[in-house]
């Protein structure tokens, strides 16, 4: 299986009554509470601790957007993930990714992922969310009642410009271009760089992902027990659609916290795990639901079944349900798994087999997690972990994972030397 | 009184709901946020002078088609057609709140459309020094505080009937709430300022004193920017949707105005 390092890249300083004193860390977070000077130091930090989780030999890297958010510092993940192509040699990079429809016009994402599958030689994994509801709707204003039409329209979009050899004139609802001729191309060329589907739980975006042979990733913050009904779904629907049950056609978040011993990981831990969910998913319950944003056949659904119930929980301002901030609930419910390397592995196979996923997107820094105890999770799972969960699903094969250059015919990075450079 | 009459148009191949009430000379009424889930008394004191023809705006309730509508051009071509199929070409049009946009549409770009203009609290501006409310990002208990000064006017308003489809009535609300947004998102400014000056109807500005979504101020606005005959009337104790906070003081002002 394949065990990628997402870091979500929260602001580490949020005040301990951030939840009590401000209304959402999202869309109107207040500009106070952030200090440009201190984040120079989180993003060197947290660009260390990708650069480190490459290193440690984890398959991929993961980044990606969100907009006028206190727990997710990366309006444009693009950004990292060109640093990151610098920095790591064989490691995929999984940017997870570019909300289309935000991007006037879309080839601009096309352009962007070509220059990073450039840069790697050929390690990108093209993420396209549709994007949050804060996201989108409120922190860029985009009309909700439009907001898929126009994802869909830009998918079509960037597809084409990576694969149509002529310029092409663009004739869409929302975009008309004269002009598509993107330079530079992506490496990943037979026939796209692969591109995986974040989403909640509905119906039509499973359809679409098995009609387009895209990866499915469900990317909720708690875990596998809230996520087994919609990977259900999802697996329920493939095999509605005769599709094989290839577990690397789904991508699945987990958060997880490895130590010595189950008491050493909750030391270690909770104060991280608690800040994340008590502050970082302190969302304004008047940014969930854009009308328009939820299509009417999952709104129905939602109401007539527990499946997209249960998608809703992806969604922080829609977790009614579940509101555990305190170390023993978070734990209790899944949403972060932690133990002894053993106890973990065992988790961790547990949440594979069980939800058939077979790309597993590990958050090992949250909310206020140091440097240092990021890098001791991140080492311990890589070397205590990963061997004993490795084999899993073996006989089948990835065939959506990036294809890059040979490695002997890739360019050689020089160790960065700052004085050499300047002479 | 003649009996409450529900016939269909369609507009760009989409079913709208037309509701029809009362004798005399026509006033058509486009109604505002939350649309018209059910007849109101309001319309009833219309309908004792007048003949009220209640079209209902692609994606309100009784009606689909805004999901083919991406431009205002495109909204404002449905609406001159639901007036047109609905017989009010030429009469006398209320429009309150996102249907008052629209009416002040139709009198500036048709002016042949319109005869004499009233309006309740429309959308279409936007102060920076006074902004507008966000009513699509709102907490669900709040929303009947913001829509009318009567919390619960609202409320009996989007209540679900005896016997209502229990999924398709939540379905049908949310729909209203993304029609408007489809038409007036994020700040509800369609720049109708740009047209103000077209309209010639003289017209009546009813504004609630305690409408939470568009400030009164924006009444001085309108009225300075509309080349008819314009009047700017407030009314006490009355929200956005000011129709159902006080519909007796809103439908006399109304039928002294188009009298």
């Amino acid at each position: 299986m394949k065990l990628m390092w997402f870091h979500l890249m929260p602001y580490t300083e949020l005040p301990d009554d951030f939840a009590q004193k401000h209304p959402s860390v999202w869309v109107d977070i207040h500009s106070s509470l952030f200090d440009p000077h201190r984040a120079h130091h989180m993003y060197n930090d947290f660009m260390d601790e990708l650069e480190f989780a490459a290193e440690m030999g984890f398959d991929a890297v993961c980044v990606n957007e969100h907009h006028s958010n206190g727990y997710g510092l990366m309006p444009s993940p693009n950004l990292i993930a060109s640093a990151l192509a610098r920095r790591t040699t064989d490691t995929a990079l999984c940017v997870m990714g570019n909300s289309l429809a935000l991007y006037n016009p879309p080839t601009r994402v096309a352009e962007e992922f070509a220059m990073i599958d450039c840069i790697s030689g050929g390690r990108l994994i093209a993420g396209f969310p549709v994007g949050s509801p804060m996201d989108t709707c409120y922190a860029y204003g985009q009309n909700p009642s439009m907001l898929r039409e126009r994802y869909y329209e830009a998918h079509d979009l960037v597809k084409k410009a990576w694969t149509e050899k002529e310029t092409f004139a663009f004739s869409g609802r929302y975009n008309q271009q004269r002009y598509i001729n993107i330079w530079p191309r992506p490496i990943q060329n037979d026939p796209h760089p692969p591109i995986w589907i974040p989403g909640g739980g509905s119906i039509e975006t499973w359809r679409w992902c098995a009609e387009m042979d895209y990866v499915y990733c469900y990317l909720s913050y708690y875990g596998y027990k809230a996520g087994l009904t919609t990977m259900q779904g999802f697996w329920n629907e493939m095999a509605k659609l005769s599709k094989d049950r290839n577990p690397y056609r789904a991508g699945f978040l987990q958060f997880v916290g490895v130590a010595e011993s189950r008491q050493q990981a909750l030391d270690l831990y909770t104060e991280p795990a608690e800040y994340f969910y008590g502050r970082c998913l302190h969302v304004d319950a008047r940014f969930a639901t854009p009308p328009g944003y939820t299509t009417e056949a999952t709104q129905r659904a939602g109401i007539e079944s527990m499946v997209a119930r249960a998608a809703n929980v992806a969604n922080p301002a829609t977790k009614a349900a579940l509101k555990a901030t305190n170390m023993k609930d978070i734990v209790d419910g899944g949403y972060v798994i932690i133990g002894s390397p053993d106890e973990v592995a065992e988790q961790v196979r547990h949440v594979a087999t069980s939800l058939n996923v077979g790309h597993l997107m590990l958050l090992l820094q949250y909310g206020n997690m140091s440097k240092d105890t990021t890098k001791y999770n991140t080492r311990l799972f890589a070397e205590k972990v990963m061997p004993k969960v490795k084999d899993l699903f073996g006989d089948w094969e990835d065939k959506w994972w990036p294809k890059p250059m040979a490695r002997s015919q890739r360019a050689a990075v020089p160790a960065f030397n700052a004085l050499a450079a300047a002479e | 009184m003649a009996a409450l009459e529900t016939t269909t148009v369609e507009v760009d191949g989409f079913p709208c709901r037309v509701w029809k009430k009362g004798s005399g000379p026509k006033l058509g009424f486009l109604a505002g946020l939350g649309g018209l889930p059910r007849w109101l008394p309001f319309l009833d004191q219309l309908a004792e002078r007048r003949t009220v023809i209640a079209p209902s705006l692609p994606g309100y309730p009784g009606a689909t088609g805004h999901t083919v509508l991406d431009s205002h051009l495109d909204w404002i071509l449905a609406v001159r057609q639901l007036l047109d199929r609905s017989g009010l070409a030429g009469a006398d049009l209320l429009g309150a709140s996102v249907g008052g946009a629209f009416a002040a549409e139709m009198a500036a770009i048709f002016p042949a459309e319109v005869r004499r203009l009233a309006l309740i609290a429309p959308f279409g501006l936007f102060d920076d020094q006074e902004p507008a409310a966000d009513p699509w990002a709102q907490r669900r208990d709040n929303v009947a505080g913001l829509m009318c000064a009567d919390a619960s006017k609202w409320d009996a308003l989007v209540a679900p009937p005896e016997g209502a489809n229990s999924a398709d009535w939540p379905i049908e609300m949310t729909r209203a709430a993304e029609a408007a947004a489809r038409a007036f998102w994020p700040l509800g400014n369609t720049q109708l300022e740009k047209r103000l000056g077209l309209i010639a109807a003289p017209t009546l500005i009813l504004w609630g004193e305690r409408d939470a979504v568009l400030p009164a101020s924006y009444a001085g606005r309108f009225a300075a920017g509309i080349n008819g005959a314009t009047k700017v009337q407030l009314v006490a104790d009355a929200g956005h949707l000011a129709y159902l906070d006080q519909p007796d003081a809103v439908a006399r002002a109304v039928l002294a105005h188009i009298a």
